[in-house]
């Protein structure tokens, strides 16, 4: 064998020399032989044969042109502890292989999905999870039912004509509330628009919620934004934008200027599965890495991007195994688990902020709502699958039935609860309908910092005007 | 005085490029010539941006560059040479290619409080971020109400350069002009880079600063003033580059010199021209430009982007609102010419305004009122 293996050598050095390219052999085309000979035909003593052999082989594998000569490489050259070849290329280390094999568009199996309850609200066997006192448990219950009962009355309000547009976010409630449960209130959080629920958590009121959706004088957003556009710097939750991811490279940056800071805080930003199709997703993802901004991404998959079901949207096995293309860690979880988005939020806080590493949590779940109140979603997808999703997988279900089983939770305090919030969100609304809204003068504030001179001039005009033709102007703004 | 100091500049008591500095300044740096103390302190554009640079990020740590090829190479212009060494990586950071993602980061990290200075190889590329500048900078004061502030400035180089072809080619000024929520600022000399830069990093509202890349090589004289670490240019405010009675001439960045050879060569025939640097795009200096106007009564406004919903048009539609019964002649408007910017050097050149384009105009502007010998 060894015989042979030398003169492969010396027919390789004399084709080296002798054939331009054809000649510069690597390692891996003899080691293949060594290894694989049964097939080729056996090498005998003649250079015609080598040829052959080698001709066989060129058309089997792509010729690599390796720096060293080949009888340096047999000698020098690196190998792992496998026998396989390493080499270096920009980028670093990698091991050969003389066996071409494609990685395959879609994996064997789908990534799995870390659970905690099961559909009747047990928590599964062997697993593991952050455990919650009763006064935190019936806290997320309670902003669930809340999130529940607002989205719903909410809903009826525009379709009553009250408000003009609404976003509602059945189905993700456990998202919503067990995310923001787990994050602390110095966390910055970059929302894309069906997480009202993080503010819920937070404490922004029921007539904030209205306020904002009237566009009165009571918004802190000055009556600047549609609907369901809620922001509070107090509450370290970014005004919401209607651009589609675009708060995902934001939300980077805000990251990087956290650690900058050195601060015990990370962000947490939100997206759907369709805003993934984004090319801010991709920056975003691939930026968070590079500079190890401490960053939880979470994927609220809810099937559906408008009438796009994730089928149409993408081909890759989900959101998850996108992670890793970027060098992000990432898990998906069972987002309408509220322990299991829980457990897994906190334990991703922890990782950004001790390791300076961006996390990826894909969230499954169903958006059992419409789009928006400008959609009606039984137009390209079944009635009873959003039956069955509403019914048998309700996050807020599962939930109450963990809370129950743990005794803190009966039948009179949920309808109290219900009763009560119900009360309070038609209070609400009913309180806003009625403010004032917003003064003159706000059509121009917040422009700049500061009001430049020709909006004083438009602001002058305007008023003049308004003083001049009363009667084409509404009488309920106040000057 | 000002026959002898102009005879003086040409002689070649200072490099041509002097040509046009205001009556004060030149005054000033010849007496001091006079009295055998040093020259005036000459600097390139390319240098004035790198010490206002240096100066605004040692002063706040908060400042922060980033942008494609900022570090490492020293700046695709070299205007960021030898920040990486002196401020690290943290501070000044090289990109990967995604100018929407670097844009947005930045956004995010002006949301949270930092004030960062993005720099984009040339505008053209800006396009890839422009939802960032517009829908995630500029407006965000106004819809979050006044609690999220954006104190961020976007420069890099705007507008023609030489032989780059179309796609590097076009200017911006009127594109981010138009849109509130931002500044838009254009400085010329190296005095201007300075104090605009200087101003912009400081300023809490989003700031696009357009460059020229034929003008970072040019040296133009900067006062002591200008030098102090202190030094800050007021934004919104024109700088009439020289004084006239018989015509206004408005321009920005690589057009002020254009339009000061332009004057130089009127005077010759006995058209004393006013030319005003606009320096700021928007808030538009709409008061000084009027103030010109009704006292030449002639207006050519000069700009290199294309001519439809230009800066020129803006400036005539606010002097037609506010001067109109001052004009004594209609406004003549010099801009590129309205096709996308070709290669070849002699089509290019008669793509962009020359200077004898913009002595026909302000001649036209002088003589449409004279009565015709012909008629008489």
């Amino acid at each position: 064998m060894a015989v042979w293996f030398t003169r492969s050598g010396n027919v390789a050095r004399h084709l080296k020399r002798n054939m331009g390219f054809l000649g510069k052999l690597n390692h891996s085309f003899l080691g293949f032989h060594q290894r694989n000979s049964s097939l080729v035909s056996p090498i005998d003593e003649s250079y015609r044969n080598a040829v052959v052999v080698l001709n066989n082989a060129m058309a089997l594998f792509s010729v690599r042109c390796s720096e060293s000569t080949l009888a340096e490489a047999q000698r020098d050259s690196r190998y792992d502890e496998h026998e396989n070849q390493i080499l270096d290329f920009p980028g670093g280390q990698v091991t050969f292989t003389s066996e071409m094999r494609f990685i395959s568009e879609s994996p064997e199996k789908r990534t799995k999905c870390y659970q905690v309850l099961d559909d009747n609200g047990r928590p599964i066997l062997g697993t593991s999870f952050q455990p919650l006192s009763k006064e935190f448990a019936v806290r997320m219950y309670s902003n669930m039912v809340t999130l529940q009962t607002m989205d719903t009355i909410f809903y009826e309000a525009q379709r009553q004509g009250r408000i003009s547009f609404y976003v509602t976010s059945n189905g993700e409630e456990a998202i919503n509330i067990a995310s923001a449960a787990a994050l602390t209130f110095d966390d910055v959080v970059l929302p894309q628009y069906r997480e009202p629920g993080v503010l819920l958590w937070r404490g922004f009121t029921l007539q904030e919620f209205a306020n904002q959706c009237f566009g009165n004088k009571g918004d802190n957003g000055k009556g600047r934004q549609m609907p369901i556009h809620y922001g509070s710097k107090k509450l370290n939750y970014f005004t919401v934008s209607s651009t589609i991811a675009t708060q995902l490279p934001q939300a980077v940056g805000a990251a990087y200027s956290l650690k900058m800071d050195s601060k015990d805080a990370c962000v947490i930003t939100y997206f759907g599965d369709g805003g993934t199709s984004e090319g801010d997703f991709h920056a975003a993802l691939n930026f968070a890495a590079v500079m190890g901004a401490p960053v939880i991404f979470i994927c609220r998959n809810n099937g559906w991007a408008i009438s796009t079901p994730t089928s149409e949207q993408f081909r890759s096995d989900g959101i998850v195994v996108r992670g890793q293309a970027y060098g992000v860690r990432s898990i998906r979880v069972d987002g309408n688990d509220a322990l299991a988005v829980y457990t897994a939020v906190q334990t991703a806080r922890e990782m950004a902020i001790s390791e300076h590493r961006p996390i990826l949590i894909e969230a499954l779940t169903y958006r059992v709502g419409h789009h928006s109140t400008s959609d009606d979603s039984t137009k390209y997808r079944p009635v009873d699958e959003i039956e069955h999703w509403r019914m048998a997988r309700d996050p807020v279900t599962r939930f109450r039935k963990w809370v129950e089983w743990n005794g803190w939770w009966s039948d009179e305090d949920e309808s109290e609860l219900r009763s009560s919030a119900r009360k309070q969100i038609l209070h609400a609304i009913q309180v806003a309908e009625k403010v004032e809204k917003p003064p003159l003068s706000d059509l121009f504030t917040d422009v700049y910092d500061h009001l430049p001179s020709n909006l004083l001039e438009q602001e002058r005009l305007l008023r003049e005007t308004i003083k001049r033709h009363p009667q084409d102007y509404p009488p309920e703004v106040p000057m | 005085m000002l026959g002898i100091i102009k005879q003086k500049a040409r002689c070649g008591v200072f490099p041509s490029s002097t040509v046009g500095q205001t009556l004060q300044r030149v005054r000033l740096s010849l007496f001091a010539l006079r009295n055998y103390s040093t020259a005036p302190k000459e600097m390139t554009v390319r240098e004035a941006l790198n010490s206002a640079l240096d100066e605004e990020m040692s002063a706040d740590p908060k400042v922060f560059l980033m942008g494609e090829e900022v570090g490492e190479y020293q700046g695709a212009y070299k205007i960021s040479k030898g920040l990486l060494e002196k401020y690290g990586p943290d501070r000044v950071f090289d990109t990967p290619i995604t100018e929407a993602g670097f844009t947005g980061i930045g956004v995010g990290a002006a949301y949270y409080g930092l004030r960062p200075v993005i720099e984009f190889m040339t505008f053209n590329f800006s396009m890839q971020a422009i939802d960032h500048i517009i829908n995630s900078a500029a407006k965000s004061n106004y819809m979050s109400a006044g609690q999220i502030s954006v104190p961020i400035v976007f420069r890099g180089p705007n507008g023609a350069a030489a032989g780059v072809g179309a796609q590097h080619s076009q200017c911006y000024a009127a594109w981010y002009g138009s849109c509130p929520g931002l500044k838009v600022l254009a400085p010329y000399s190296s005095g201007d880079a300075r104090g605009l830069l200087k101003a912009a990093i400081r300023d809490p509202d989003p700031v696009v600063f357009l460059e020229n890349e034929l003008l970072y090589g040019e040296s133009f004289p900067v006062s002591a003033e200008a030098l102090d670490s202190s030094f800050c240019l007021p934004i919104g405010k024109a700088k009439i580059e020289q004084e006239g009675k018989d015509v206004t001439i408005t321009a920005f960045s690589k057009m002020v010199g254009y339009s000061l050879q332009a004057a130089d060569i009127l005077a010759k025939e006995g058209i004393s021209a006013e030319v005003i640097n606009l320096r700021s795009i928007r808030p538009l200096d709409r008061s000084t430009i009027n103030a010109s106007v009704r006292k030449t009564n002639r207006l050519v406004t000069v700009e290199e982007g294309f001519p439809q919903h230009g800066v020129g048009a803006e400036i005539c539609a606010s002097v037609i609102e506010e001067s109109f019964g001052y004009l004594d002649a209609p406004v003549e408007r010099i801009a590129g010419a309205d096709v996308p910017m070709p290669y070849a050097a002699n089509l290019e050149r008669m793509a962009v305004p020359q200077v004898e384009d913009i002595v026909r105009a302000a001649k036209r502007a002088c003589y449409r009122s004279a009565p015709m010998a012909a008629t008489a």
